[in-house]
């Protein structure tokens, strides 16, 4: 079966190639090459299906014998995370990467077929190109074993039982996180592919856009899912309680984030109004070199982070092939300014433009900063000699502010009409808004302490504003659509809603946002957090609340070979119970330490406690001070060599003959089982002391509340228009299209 | 005012902001930052500043003081050369034993105090190319005892 993987692999890797010449070759017109082309991409995706399907079919069949299979899964893995640990790896998540952009190619030239006959030929064998690299950087590892990137290698002899999936990756937001991320870099390909056909063409209007708008938009969604999972996963499972690091690795997913959301923002000025075209093709260019560097930046050893796991060979390829996309991309371009550049221009300061403009230099804006925090390791070396990094209070300095006006932006966006709005108009669609937002205002800092945080004051003051210039945008469109059709409020605003998709998820994502950074900066700002130590019994008090260490917990779980010792937290609010925590740590046994000693050497994970409202979170994690232990632990183990000698001997004797080592090792794992068990016990009758860190979150929920709304939003916004309402729009394209050739 | 002096006084505006803005980022980065160095590095240079220092934790070396996690900070190409280190704060779940960890902290006295919650490990490697194996891993039993 992976024989057969492998054999689809290179298969897919020829189609690749051959997809790339053929459209080439039909570059000038000859449809057949562009069909044949066409088809070998269809092939190239139900090739790397086949792949992706023996692969997965080895991890459910625990075949040992496939390198990934060994490393990553073993018997004793639960069959979900058999299944999603293949992009565990670097090898299974380049196989993602490949598959996922075969199936965005097939789907987007099945779209267009018939259509865009000058682009398609092009978008083709760029999509080929970028295909035939991936698949060829797997295939590149059979050769070169320390590339650690060909998903069929083999092991002879074949283990008998796998390394397992590691603790921490065995959460379900940590399962599906690297997909979303992969779906998302790869889909953005698309509208790359696009563009680059445009630019050779001179076909720059706007028909590359409108042709990859519903897959831009896809990969943003992709993106932005993989990016809540990340954090969330976080926030939830690791010991630290926060949700963002600023760690290199974060921030290689969120800046192709940002510069996507200023690309889906601009492209909009393109379609309604024909200008900032130069900045587009520009923009979609950052985007995708930004995603290869998210690609490359986990598998490079360039930067220090949680996740930089050091050098593969993988990393110099890569990096060659984001410096061909940067450097062809911006030649291109330049060569074809001229016909970039348009009549229009923007007329006045407050029309949606000049707003979408402001939008897209903030989020450039935050991106250039984070990119610059992010790789200033490398920069300070470069410019000063010595390396210096920065950590998360220099990025929470310099995104604050730009995040800050983001918000206000939010609001103003739709609000404002496209080329231009009178001063009169402008005032009676802001004012409302504004009046609400101060309102809010004066009220958090009457009765809360917000005010001890000017900038978080200030957030919540535009996000207040952005949220009721949305709702009133609602209410308009409503109430134009009861006086010209009648009806109730809701039937008018889901009428309303579903003739302009578009529009009004786009709404829906800017209140998502807006959300959003509430969560963030009351979460941030206003979180109180304390470290305290406890015996059974004893109490402390965070914030308002009490918090007592009622009693300890020990169990253990046989499937997962792990050992958890937990605690009983009461909390307390003017001595009323308000919640009972139960954190924990789960010791697994160790590959690289015998005994029972190799539990508390092993991996060790954290099971946060937490009690989640919509007014915030009661978060604990918990560490116990295992050296009371200690002594037990080195007395089981000696004792556990002593038991397996004994019966070792009393074996030799009864059967005549030396026993075989493996029966050793046998009896040895018998015994440290029993043992571990007792240490439980031991853990219960005299509870050492426990290190706690009790956090309390405010509104921090409503983070991935508000993601997931951003989210819904996009998915409005892709939803397709029903079939009428398409041949009419279809038509005003068509119509505009033949001006703007005959202007062209 | 004409339309195309409006345009070029925009212009100019913004590009001076844009001028601005970044000499204040560079000015932020260099101040706020702190220079990565190796726990052989911190000792050549002495006490007085903080740094970032990332190395292997030594072998045999991880102990619990109290609040305070102690253990020794190699290099990660010569694991002979290590100095001590006084951590408290958060200790990540993949903390232990000849793990790569990263940490901001200072030299007192021979030994380098970490800054709270500084610490963090690197993930077990993912994309190694070697893997563990445990032929022999404990067996837990759920027998009724």
């Amino acid at each position: 079966m992976p024989t057969l993987g492998a054999a689809c692999l290179v298969c897919a890797f020829l189609c690749a190639i051959y997809a790339s010449g053929a459209a080439l070759a039909g570059r000038n017109g000859d449809r057949r090459w562009v069909d044949s082309a066409r088809r070998s991409v269809f092939a190239m995706a139900a090739l790397l299906t086949v792949s992706v399907v023996s692969l997965e079919v080895a991890f459910l069949r625990d075949d040992f014998s496939v390198a990934l299979v060994a490393d990553h899964s073993s018997t004793t893995t639960p069959t979900g995370y058999k299944l999603t640990a293949m992009w565990s790896s670097q090898a299974g998540s380049l196989l993602l990467w490949a598959w996922v952009l075969s199936l965005a190619a097939s789907g987007v030239l099945l779209a267009t077929r018939g259509r865009l006959r000058e682009l398609v030929p092009w978008a083709t064998a760029v999509l080929g190109g970028i295909a035939a690299f991936f698949t060829g950087l797997m295939l590149f590892g059979v050769i070169s074993p320390g590339a650690d990137s060909f998903p069929f290698e083999r092991l002879s002899p074949a283990p008998v039982e796998g390394v397992g999936l590691t603790p921490l990756l065995r959460h379900p937001a940590m399962a599906i996180h690297p997909p979303m991320l992969y779906s998302g870099y790869a889909l953005f390909s698309i509208p790359f592919a696009f563009a680059i056909g445009a630019l050779v063409t001179r076909r720059l209007d706007a028909s590359w856009i409108r042709a990859t708008r519903r897959f831009a938009l896809i990969a943003w969604v992709f993106l932005s899912i993989g990016i809540l999972l990340g954090s969330a996963w976080s926030y939830s499972e690791l010991g630290w309680g926060g949700y963002w690091g600023w760690d290199p690795v974060e921030n290689a997913s969120l800046m192709p984030w940002l510069v996507g959301t200023a690309f889906l923002h601009s492209v909009m000025v393109q379609e309604k109004r024909g200008m900032l075209r130069t900045w587009n093709v520009s923009l979609i260019v950052g985007v995708y070199a930004l995603c290869l560097l998210g690609t490359f930046l986990v598998r490079s050893g360039v930067l220090e982070s949680i996740h930089a796991f050091g050098v593969s060979k993988v990393g110099g390829p890569l990096l060659a092939l984001i410096a061909v996309v940067v450097i062809g991309s911006a030649a291109l371009i330049v060569s074809r300014l001229d016909d970039l550049r348009g009549s229009r221009r923007i007329e006045s300061l407050v029309s949606r433009e000049a707003v979408f403009l402001v939008n897209n230099l903030l989020l450039i804006g935050l991106c250039a900063v984070i990119f610059w925090g992010t790789f200033f390791p490398l920069i300070s070396e470069a410019l000063t000699g010595t390396e210096r990094s920065v950590g998360p209070p220099f990025f929470n300095r310099v995104v604050t502010p730009l995040a800050i006006l983001l918000v206000l932006f939010t609001g103003i966006g739709p609000l404002l009409a496209w080329r231009r709005v009178s001063a009169g108009r402008l005032w009676r669609l802001v004012g409302p808004p504004a009046g609400v937002a101060l309102g809010v205002t004066a009220v958090l800092a009457v009765t809360t302490d917000a005010a001890s945080e000017p900038a978080a004051l200030l957030l919540f003051c535009f996000a207040a504003f952005a949220l009721a210039a949305i709702a009133g945008e609602f209410i308009r469109g409503a109430g134009a659509q009861r006086a010209l059709g009648g009806g109730s409020w809701t039937r008018s605003l889901a009428t309303v809603f579903a003739r302009n998709r578009r529009r009004y998820g786009g709404y829906i994502v800017h209140a998502g946002i807006g959300i959003l950074f509430i969560a963030v900066a009351a979460s941030s700002s206003f979180q109180t957090s304390s470290d305290v130590r406890l015996r059974p019994g004893q109490s402390a008090t965070v914030g308002d609340y009490e918090v007592t260490y009622r009693e300890p917990t020990a169990s253990i779980d046989s499937a997962e070979q792990k050992l958890t010792f937990g605690a009983v937290l009461e909390v307390a609010r003017d001595d009323e119970l308000v919640t009972t925590l139960a954190p924990a740590r789960n010791y697994y046994s160790s590959a690289a330490t015998e005994g029972v000693r190799g539990f508390f050497e092993g991996e060790a994970t954290s099971e946060v406690g937490r009690r989640s409202r919509a007014g915030g979170d009661i978060w604990a994690a918990m560490r116990p001070d295992l050296r009371p232990l200690d002594s037990q632990i080195d007395a089981a183990d000696q004792r556990v060599e002593r038991r397996a000698d004994q019966i070792v001997r009393r074996a030799e004797q009864v059967a005549g003959t030396t026993p075989p080592p493996e029966m050793r090792a046998a009896v040895v794992s018998q015994l440290e089982g029993a043992k571990v068990k007792r240490l439980g016990s031991a853990y219960i009758d005299d509870p050492p002391p426990v290190d706690f860190r009790v956090n309390v979150n405010p509104l921090v929920i409503w983070i991935w509340l508000g993601g997931a709304i951003s989210v819904a939003g996009g998915l409005i916004a892709i939803w397709p228009a029903p079939a009428a309402r398409r041949r009419r729009v279809a038509d005003v394209h068509a119509a505009r299209l033949a001006r703007d050739l005959g202007r062209a | 005012m004409d339309p195309d002096r409006k345009r070029k006084i925009r212009l100019g505006v913004a590009l001076g902001t844009a001028v601005v803005l970044a000499a204040a980022l560079v000015y932020v980065s260099f101040s706020s930052s702190s220079e990565a160095k190796s726990p052989s590095e911190v000792l050549a240079a002495g006490s007085g500043s903080s740094y970032k220092v990332t190395g292997v934790v030594a072998d045999g070396s991880v102990s619990h003081a109290g609040d305070a996690l102690r253990f020794q900070i190699a290099d990660r190409d010569d694991p002979s050369k290590s100095v001590p280190v006084e951590y408290t704060g958060t200790v990540p779940d993949p903390f232990r034993e000849g793990r790569e960890v990263i940490l901001t902290g200072s030299l007192e006295g021979g030994t380098i105090v970490a800054e709270r919650d500084s610490l963090i490990t690197k993930c077990p490697s993912k994309f190694a190319d070697e893997a563990e194996e445990d032929p022999e891993h404990v067996v837990i039993e759920d027998s009724p005892s």
